[in-house]
């Protein structure tokens, strides 16, 4: 990672892209701050009155508005509207004296011809106006008008109707040619909704096998088939389909997508027991296998648990009480708790996981527990000297980054920050958190004078550190280079 | 900036009356059943209900207003009205809630309001339930919501994932009826464009509907002459980018919703959420709302700075001048100060929560991502994303760009990062990885070119059947995003000497930091240019076909017309912030207006959440 960040480095500086960064020292925060120093001195100018702003309920929706309305008929169901909003309903006695004109006009008639449509300041102004009847809403008229008995038409024509909402008799297309044909015109016709009313038709008018059988030639009405089943959760049409069609890997998704509604954990665990025999692909086939012995793990742990905590022996738990359940977790989380709870335990081992996420976690872990001794066990290595090494999988400046999350020490997190490859980022994380005798240290090694005399006023005054760099200073045998 | 023969872009027509007409249609429709009501309201419709009616208006003989929720009712009204989106779950809650009042010997009066329009589907469950007869039906043909000037939604996120992913037609329909509408009240258009599956069949639905109407919209002057229908999945990369520029980035991090935000505590600096609108109506949002996040800061402490020395003016006034201050300018100033302030502070909670992120090593690893360079590194950054267990909408957006830029993930990397993310963010993720390997986002590469030969083979077959269509299963495996090959053709990654200026930007690149061109603008701006798909014949290869481009009227190469100027652009499965930004800085280059009609504002975080499977 240290290349990397080199690289990030030279990126920013040298190529087209300009040097916009997220680092809260920059300068545009800072100019952003001033600005917001500027505005809210401005404040006590202003602030007398709200006048100018949207009336807003503890939720932050505008009053008045419908979201706030409907939390209100919630939080009251007794109040009604009418003696709430009282105040809100200026000129609305206009309101209920609304004609109700019966206009014949339709919608697609009211714009003939028209080029610019005069636009009203508010309802009363555009009922007041003679001309505005043209502007309606479409006005239906009963629907027994639409309905059609003669049924003699094509099957381009009841599609058509039936895409203009009209209602239309199908059970005049009884032989399979014509169904199927009907079919054809509805996808033809591109418009979903009537291709799933000539499907929903041709199910309870057809026996399932003739169906499919059709369908596997019919790839856009298959879709839509498919898709009204999982809608309407009829499961078992769908596998018998899925099946049909010999798209095993789907039936086994599709029955382990159940899982998802089965909120007790005991059946969800044998329900899942039953689903590593589906023909998954052999990758899923142990992602499901895993998914179960996760599962299987959480709930002796969660019995486990409770017990501890509920009897109050466990100092751990009585210290930290757990937040939540670990039922149902990730693995990562899983891990990471066991780690929180159960470090010492053999538990662990029982949780199959890659050395990077295994470090990141347990790192966390001990990190927010303040474990440092822990901590420093997971990286130290000794090689066949007896030496010791610190190694790991990940970038240090990962490990300081979590390290100063969890608000270690200044002590803990400089030995890491010494660890980190690359001498810039090395700096610049020290510097970063305050890590001074890291930053000292290597401008002592880079022979960088200036850099070091200009820290100098960083540290506190009178400080170890102050006087260090002093020191360093004033010792006539480094070379310095500049 | 000032180019030889620029024009200035034509203003947009007026699409307040869209919202008119919205809200005469649902006041008539309630009018249907008289007398006193309860009205339960989706929980989907609520904001954009707002948008265009309030509460005093609904009041129109509503008693009270519910949400849609599955919980039982305790209301005593003697009648219900349901203000719904065409779902079968939603049915079945309405059925529910009448068996249960005839169960219990009540009767009252039940009207269902479907928004946008009814589906057969939701009748048949209504006739299954047992009370088909028990409620009356009926539609709201609610389609376009106006956003703002140049924005228009229709508010149907779930297109995005009905169409791509199940291979749904149900929404088609209602994009024809859209552009029928729109081209009835400000067409007729005379030129369409076209890119995409869904795009030909919206069109090809839409000319049915305008022959069958035969409206004489002849010799009319039309306020927009052309329009341009894209399908999202011509150009999954650039929504699956981090946005930088000011409105994506306040849509990445807050979510702005039916073009209003909550802006929470850490915004407002005080104990309480307030809720804003975000269009051209904001001073101050308007002119930061297109620019690069970089230039923001600048802008806003100008602007506080002018807000200040406005102030400070009162210094040194008499009574007169005070007077006439406070009566004629305190009020904007003091309106100007609020939106300042608000601003700042999203700013400043933006980059708190931006630089916790890694953010600029994430950027660093898109644009490496989108050149092409360092995938071994790019791999491993998304790998540590994943083992930090960072968040994991984040991480399936990487994983999802790194397999459509590379066309498809190398078979170890799929199956080590598939294995990680479930590992890291639940078992249950499995469901995921087959979605976003069925819409063509996240895929393994197959073995050899041996199998890819046999796929496009096969799919060719496919294709000439009489059936018509290439069939969705083939379609995921066969279509390749060939995303190296588009780029270089069409020049998305700008190779320029020097910095990219992000404050005075030369291409539409800027909405990227400079990085990448949107291929769906690079798309538009391509054709536009040509007036055809001429000499686009390889990207167009790359990108599957499926392009036309229809002369509608005679008569229409009448220049001065400045709606020849005015482009309906029509995006198909959501278009993000980003491109928005984009092609309002085309606009202004080339003299065009677009028009954004969209079925929904989308972004890499809510394409990626439509691919979760959720419990019933």
């Amino acid at each position: 990672m240290s290349r990397a960040r080199a690289d990030e480095e030279e990126y920013w500086h040298s190529s087209k892209f300009r040097a916009f960064t997220f680092d809260d020292e920059d300068d545009e925060l800072s100019q952003l701050k001033e600005s917001k120093r500027a505005v809210n001195s401005l404040r006590d100018i202003v602030d007398d009155d709200d006048d100018d702003l949207e009336k807003v309920s503890w939720s932050g929706d505008p009053v008045g508005s419908i979201s706030w309305s409907i939390k209100e008929t919630a939080s009251s169901s007794t109040s009604s509207l009418e003696s709430r909003d009282s105040s809100l309903q200026k000129g609305y006695s206009s309101y209920s004296a609304f004609p109700k004109q019966a206009s014949s006009y339709s919608l697609s008639s009211l714009f003939k011809g028209r080029n610019k449509l005069p636009s009203f300041q508010s309802l009363s102004d555009a009922l007041s106006d003679t001309g505005v009847k043209n502007y309606a809403p479409e006005l239906r008229r009963p629907k027994a008008e639409y309905k059609d008995y003669s049924s003699d038409w094509s099957p381009k024509d009841t599609v058509r109707r039936m895409q203009r909402g009209k209602v239309c008799s199908l059970e005049r297309f009884r032989s399979l040619q014509d169904k199927l044909v009907l079919l054809d015109e509805a996808v033809a016709g591109h418009d979903g909704n009537i291709i799933t009313a000539v499907l929903i038709f041709l199910k309870r008018t057809l026996r399932k096998e003739i169906l499919f059988q059709e369908l596997e030639v019919r790839q856009v009405a298959l879709c839509h088939l498919i898709h009204f089943l999982k809608e309407t959760g009829e499961q078992k049409l769908l596998l018998d389909l899925l099946r049909f069609l010999d798209r095993t890997e789907e039936v086994a998704l599709s029955q382990y997508r159940e899982h998802l509604n089965i909120q007790d954990v005991e059946k969800r665990r044998e329900f899942l027991k039953g689903c590593i025999g589906l023909p998954f692909s052999a990758e899923d086939t142990s992602h499901v296998q895993d998914h179960y012995t996760l599962l299987e793990r959480q709930i002796i742990i969660e019995a486990n648990d409770r017990h501890l905590e509920t009897a109050g022996q466990s100092e751990i738990f009585r210290k930290y009480p757990r937040k939540a359940s670990i039922l149902n977790m990730p693995l990562v989380t899983t891990l990471f708790y066991s780690c929180f709870y159960h470090y010492t335990e053999a538990e662990l081992s029982a949780l199959q996981i890659p050395d990077k996420q295994y470090v990141l976690t347990a790192l966390a872990a001990r990190a927010k527990l303040r474990a440092w001794n822990d901590v420093d066990a997971l990286f130290t290595t000794k090689n066949w000297l007896g030496y010791t090494k610190k190694k790991a999988p990940i970038g240090f400046h990962r490990v300081v980054e979590i390290l100063q999350r969890n608000n270690a020490p200044v002590q803990v997190l400089q030995e890491y920050v010494r660890l980190v490859e690359d001498v810039e980022t090395q700096l610049n994380l020290a510097t970063k958190y305050k890590c001074h005798d890291v930053v000292i240290d290597t401008y002592r090694d880079l022979k960088d004078r200036i850099q070091l005399a200009a820290y100098r006023c960083k540290v506190e005054r009178g400080s170890a550190e102050e006087e260090k760099i002093d020191s360093i200073l004033n010792n006539t045998q480094i070379r310095w280079k500049n | 900036m000032a180019f030889a023969g620029r024009r200035d872009a034509p203003e947009p027509p007026d699409f307040a009356i869209l919202k008119r007409l919205a809200r005469d249609q649902l006041i008539y429709l309630l009018e249907q059943l008289p007398g006193r009501k309860d009205l339960f309201i989706e929980a989907d419709l609520m904001s954009p209900l707002d948008r265009i009616a309030n509460v005093s208006i609904l009041k129109h003989e509503v008693d009270k207003l519910y949400k849609v929720e599955n919980r039982p009712t305790s209301s005593t009204s003697d009648q219900f009205c349901f203000l719904v989106r065409p779902r079968i779950k939603t049915m079945k809650y309405i059925a529910d809630i009448i068996n249960a009042d005839k169960m219990a010997g009540r009767s009252r009066k039940y009207k269902i309001i479907f928004s946008p329009q009814k589906f057969y589907a939701c009748e048949m469950v209504l006739e299954e339930e047992g009370v088909f007869g028990d409620v009356s039906c009926d539609e709201w043909s609610f389609y376009l919501l106006p956003l703002d000037d140049d924005i228009i939604s229709m508010e149907l996120p779930e297109f995005f994932r009905d169409y791509f992913l199940e291979g749904d037609h149900r929404w088609i329909n209602c994009v024809a009826r859209a552009l029928q509408l729109l081209n009835s009240l400000y067409g007729p258009f005379s030129k369409a464009y076209g890119i995409g599956r869904c795009a030909k069949m919206s069109y090809e639905l839409w000319r049915d509907l305008e022959e069958e109407s035969e409206s004489d919209s002849q010799g009319r002057k039309p306020e927009i002459g052309n329009v341009f229908l894209m399908d999202r999945d011509t150009d999954y990369v650039t929504a699956l980018c981090s946005q930088v520029v000011y409105e994506g980035l306040v849509d990445d991090t807050f979510r702005i919703k039916c073009g209003s935000v909550d802006f929470g505590p850490d915004v407002t600096s005080s104990d309480k959420s307030i809720k804003v609108l975000l269009n051209s109506q904001d001073k101050v949002f308007s002119q930061i709302r297109n620019e690069h996040f970089s230039s923001v800061f600048g802008f806003l402490s100008q602007k506080s700075r002018n807000l200040q020395a406005q102030y400070d003016r009162r210094r040194g006034m008499d009574i007169k001048q005070m007077k006439n201050f406070v009566s004629q300018e305190l009020k904007g100033l003091k309106q100007e100060h609020r939106l300042l302030s608000l601003h700042i502070g999203a700013c400043e909670s933006i980059m708190k929560k931006k630089t916790k992120q890694d953010f600029q090593e994430m950027i660093k690893t898109e644009h490496s991502l989108l050149e092409g360079f360092d995938i071994r590194e790019s791999t491993s950054f998304i790998e540590e994303h994943i083992d930090r267990q960072v968040s994991p909408i984040e991480s399936l957006r990487l994983m999802c760009l790194l397999s459509i830029t590379e066309n498809g993930l190398i078979p170890k990397d799929y199956r080590s990062l598939k294995t990680q993310y479930l590992q890291s963010y639940g078992p249950e993720h499995l469901l995921t990885f087959h979605n976003l390997k069925r819409i063509g986002l996240l895929t393994e590469q197959s073995p050899g070119e041996t199998l890819t030969a046999v796929e496009s083979k096969v799919s060719k077959l496919v294709t000439d059947r009489a059936a018509g269509k290439i069939t969705d299963a083939f379609n995921s495996l066969a279509r390749k995003s060939n995303f190296r090959g588009i780029s270089k053709k069409l020049g998305l990654i700008p190779r320029v000497d020097g910095e990219y200026d992000l404050k005075m930007p030369r291409d539409m690149a800027y909405v990227f930091s400079g990085a990448y061109i949107p291929l769906s603008c690079k798309i538009i701006e391509q054709v536009l240019e040509r007036k055809s798909w001429l000499g686009l014949e390889e990207v167009l290869r790359l990108l599957n076909g499926n392009e036309f481009s229809v002369t509608e009227s005679a008569g229409e190469d009448s220049p001065a017309w400045e709606s020849q100027r005015i482009i309906l652009t029509v995006f198909l499965g959501g278009c993000t912030f980003s491109e928005i930004a984009a092609l309002r800085f085309l606009g202004k280059e080339k003299g065009y207006k677009f028009i954004f009609l969209t079925t929904a504002i989308t972004n890499s975080a809510r394409m990626m959440e439509a691919m979760i499977e959720t419990k019933a």
